[in-house]
């Protein structure tokens, strides 16, 4: 352990050389242990950057699969005829492989974020689009006869009836869509997006357990934080479900 | 003007096309060509090995729990817990990790990817058969069958759409990932994606385009294979 009082005293020039030998002696620079947590304290840092480069990479591929699949969800709603279509297209945008479809974009968009951004939000349009689409058509007619009764136009009904009525559903499906991919963006790391997928295939960190299981911990901890955010933003969306399901 | 050369879009997917069939030149390789219509049928039938090796075994595992605790009733925490943490899994982490600390190779990789079929398959089977209609199952057990016999002749006929859409979901999380697996010295169609200083550019398109036509020839397949276990009387209802 190298004490940051010591690392200052030596100054710039010892400092290298306190860190070769630390490196020599610590035990978990070998391939022998499975996690080692000397190395772990004094590295934790490194991993700032990355985590939050995985942040960005989920946060703006769900919202930007949330806003198209929300818009698709509600032409579909009103043109029936859509349905089929749509559901075929996001079903083959889910079924190819992220990594496939990073290197499909390559010689369109080239290497970075962008083209991991668009591959990981294609992947959450069917899992939005067919949650939105069942909470949709799960709303009771009887309650929009209600609204059409209260003198609510087709557009109210929409926006205060059936989306409000939806609104688990919708919840559930951005949970699984989070979820999902804020474990397959640690891929992105092939398409040169950066994240948490560089302490883990980057620069000699593949035959390095101790980076590879703190990495893949952060990234299990963020999909865990998603799940709770957002299992929580629905209840406090929601407060008349409270009094039905306890 | 640059109209007479091809658009770059185009020459790029040339190139791959090309690749698929002819064998060609790497800077790497010393002379060895690589590409070609051989090594690709090799690499795709590898990936599609390591794919139903590991599909078969997170079904053997992950079925037969599901049909029986979605039959008993119990057990749903379970059934669905894992299901849900199955999704946070990083596939790359788990790849790599099981590599490292455990050992490459076919078995090793088959034993890491069928850990991602099981979640899908053991919810969606618990689920199905737990959606079965009640009153159905006590009319068959009002008809003398055995629980056995309940669950091969009833539940599980009127489950498949679900029980489907969990081995589809396994299947596609299983195949993706096996692009990977040369991560794990495995060298399945990912190996044209990952070692591009071997493949070169074309080689990459070339393995994300035959990795996206295997995914979508493997979801294909499956859905027709579930319409035709879907009994007759089923299959009008959408799925």
């Amino acid at each position: 352990m190298v004490s940051p009082a010591l690392t200052a005293a030596v100054g710039e020039v010892g400092k290298g050389f306190i860190q070769e030998r630390t490196s020599e002696t610590l035990p978990c620079q070998a391939t022998d242990k499975l996690f080692c947590f000397d190395w772990a304290k004094e590295h934790i840092d490194r991993y700032a950057t990355p985590t939050l480069q995985h942040l960005e990479l989920v946060v703006l591929s769900v919202l930007i699969g949330f806003a198209i699949a929300f818009a698709l969800s509600l032409l579909a709603h009103r043109h029936a005829w859509l349905r089929p279509p749509l559901l075929a297209g996001t079903g083959i945008l889910y079924t190819i492989p992220s990594i496939a479809f990073f290197f499909l974009l390559l010689p369109i968009t080239g290497r970075g974020s962008e083209t991991a951004i668009i591959a990981l939000s294609a992947y959450t349009l069917q899992i939005i689009y067919r949650n939105t689409m069942t909470g949709l058509a799960n709303v009771p007619d009887s309650v929009k006869d209600a609204g059409r009764g209260m003198g609510l136009t087709e557009r109210q009904i929409l926006w205060k009836v059936e989306l409000p009525l939806a609104t688990p559903e919708i919840v559930a499906g951005l949970r699984i869509a989070t979820v999902s991919t804020v474990a397959i963006a640690t891929l992105a790391v092939f398409a040169g997006g950066g994240g948490l997928g560089t302490q883990i295939y980057g620069g000699g960190n593949l035959n390095f357990a101790t980076s590879i299981i703190i990495a893949g911990g952060i990234a299990i901890l963020m999909a865990l934080a998603f799940d709770v955010i957002l299992l929580v933003g629905q209840r406090l969306a929601t407060p008349w479900r409270r009094a039905v399901s306890g | 003007m640059s109209t007479l050369l091809p658009h770059p879009l185009v020459a790029s997917l040339g190139g791959a096309i090309e690749f698929i069939f002819t064998p060609q030149a790497s800077n790497v390789t010393g002379g060895k060509t690589v590409g070609g219509f051989s090594q690709v049928v090799e690499l795709t039938l590898t990936q599609l090995e390591v794919t139903v090796l590991a599909l078969a075994l997170s079904l053997l595992v992950a079925l037969p729990v599901g049909l029986y605790l979605g039959h008993r009733g119990t057990g749903e925490l379970v059934a669905v817990g894992i299901g849900n943490a199955g999704r946070a899994v990083p596939e790359l982490a788990l790849i790599a990790l099981m590599a490292t600390a455990i050992g490459v190779g076919v078995l090793n990789l088959t034993v890491a990817l069928a850990v991602l079929g099981v979640p899908p398959i053991l919810t969606n089977a618990f689920v199905g058969i737990r959606q079965v209609d009640r009153a159905t199952v006590d009319a068959a057990r009002g008809m003398g069958m055995t629980e056995l016999e309940v669950l091969r002749k009833v539940e599980v006929p009127l489950a498949i759409p679900t029980i489907f859409t969990g081995i589809r979901g396994a299947t596609i999380a299983i195949v993706a990932t096996a692009t990977i697996a040369p991560l794990a010295g495995v060298l399945t169609l990912g190996d044209f994606i990952i070692n591009e200083n071997v493949y070169g550019d074309n080689g990459v398109l070339a393995g994300a385009i035959l990795v996206a036509l295997l995914a979508l020839f493997l979801e294909f397949g499956l859905a027709a294979l579930q319409r035709r276990l879907t009994s007759k009387g089923l299959r009008l209802s959408p799925v």
